[in-house]
């Protein structure tokens, strides 16, 4: 079982570092949802998978402070419609810390909204709620020339 | 439940419960009530306004959409994508109208699940993941 780390690069030589692979019970993973209901869906669906840390943030400001004071993640779980600071503004925050964690958006929402919340730096967008299937990728496979994230460094 | 569940989508909820989660179910359904419970008293706030903000209105039933979905409440679901199309026309009887209906379906959801979870709690453990006939 194997995930690439938030150690990860993507240089903009076109070189990937590929990260050691990782068992599912060693991966952080943050979700990032405003509602209690989908918070504790997600993160019951990870802790299922095998995954135990698994930490929540009810708004994208909170998963931003969270990186601002130390905090990494393999993989961050990001809601659209949040109060304070959205995913769209913490996906753009966050990639311009540099943060190279995978970054994939739950949301029902669909079209110029889905298109735009992808274009903020997302690996990938998925419906709500989602089903693990639809993870898998970034919870199993390791990043490789072969397989690039979506997201690339400018 | 017949009609009124997707049971698909509440089998997966009804999976993620086991013995370190045994009320997993009705805890997600019970914070399904409470986000319900504030999103009508925005909608009823809103729809009280004149004029009445229809992109408000349409992003409180875009939620209430979505977390119904979540536990697949599917009359919920499909009343609330009816009053999200009369948002979008910018008709508010229309909204008003649906939104009677949502508050019905929300109801009468709520009537099942709580005699389910009543019936799952006087049934014991070995009952408790038993889909609602």
């Amino acid at each position: 079982m194997a995930q690439q780390g938030g150690s990860s690069s993507s240089g903009g030589g076109g070189s990937l570092n590929v990260s050691p692979m990782k068992p599912l019970a060693s991966l952080k993973v943050l979700v990032v949802d405003d509602e209690p209901m989908m918070r504790t869906i997600h993160k019951a669906q990870l802790v299922r998978a095998g995954i135990n840390d698994v930490e929540v943030a009810a708004n994208g400001k909170d998963a931003v402070d969270l990186h601002v004071n130390g905090a990494t993640f393999d993989l961050i779980l990001m809601d659209l419609h949040m109060p304070i600071m959205d995913g769209c503004q913490a996906t753009k925050e966050l990639r311009a810390m540099g943060v190279k964690s995978s970054i994939v958006g739950v949301t029902s929402s669909g079209g110029a909204e889905k298109t735009a919340f992808l274009a903020s730096g997302l690996d990938d967008c998925v419906s709500k709620p989602f089903v693990l299937q639809q993870i898998a990728h970034y919870l199993k496979v390791p990043r490789s020339p072969t397989n690039p994230p979506k997201y690339h460094n400018p | 439940f017949q009609g009124y569940l997707d049971h698909e989508q509440f089998n997966q909820l009804e999976e993620l419960q086991d013995d370190a989660n045994p009320n997993f179910v009705e805890e997600v359904v019970t914070l399904y009530y409470r986000d319900s419970a504030r999103l009508v008293h925005s909608i009823e706030q809103a729809l009280e306004k004149s004029p009445i903000d229809f992109n408000k209105l349409d992003s409180y039933m875009h939620q209430f959409r979505g977390s119904s979905s979540s536990i697949g409440a599917k009359k919920v679901k499909a009343e609330c994508s009816l009053f999200r199309e009369y948002c979008r026309a910018g008709n508010g009887e229309g909204c008003m109208r649906t939104f009677q209906q949502v508050k019905k379906e929300y109801t009468a959801l709520r009537k099942k699940l709580e005699t389910f979870f009543q019936l799952a709690r006087q049934a014991g453990p070995v009952d408790r993941a038993r889909r609602p006939k």
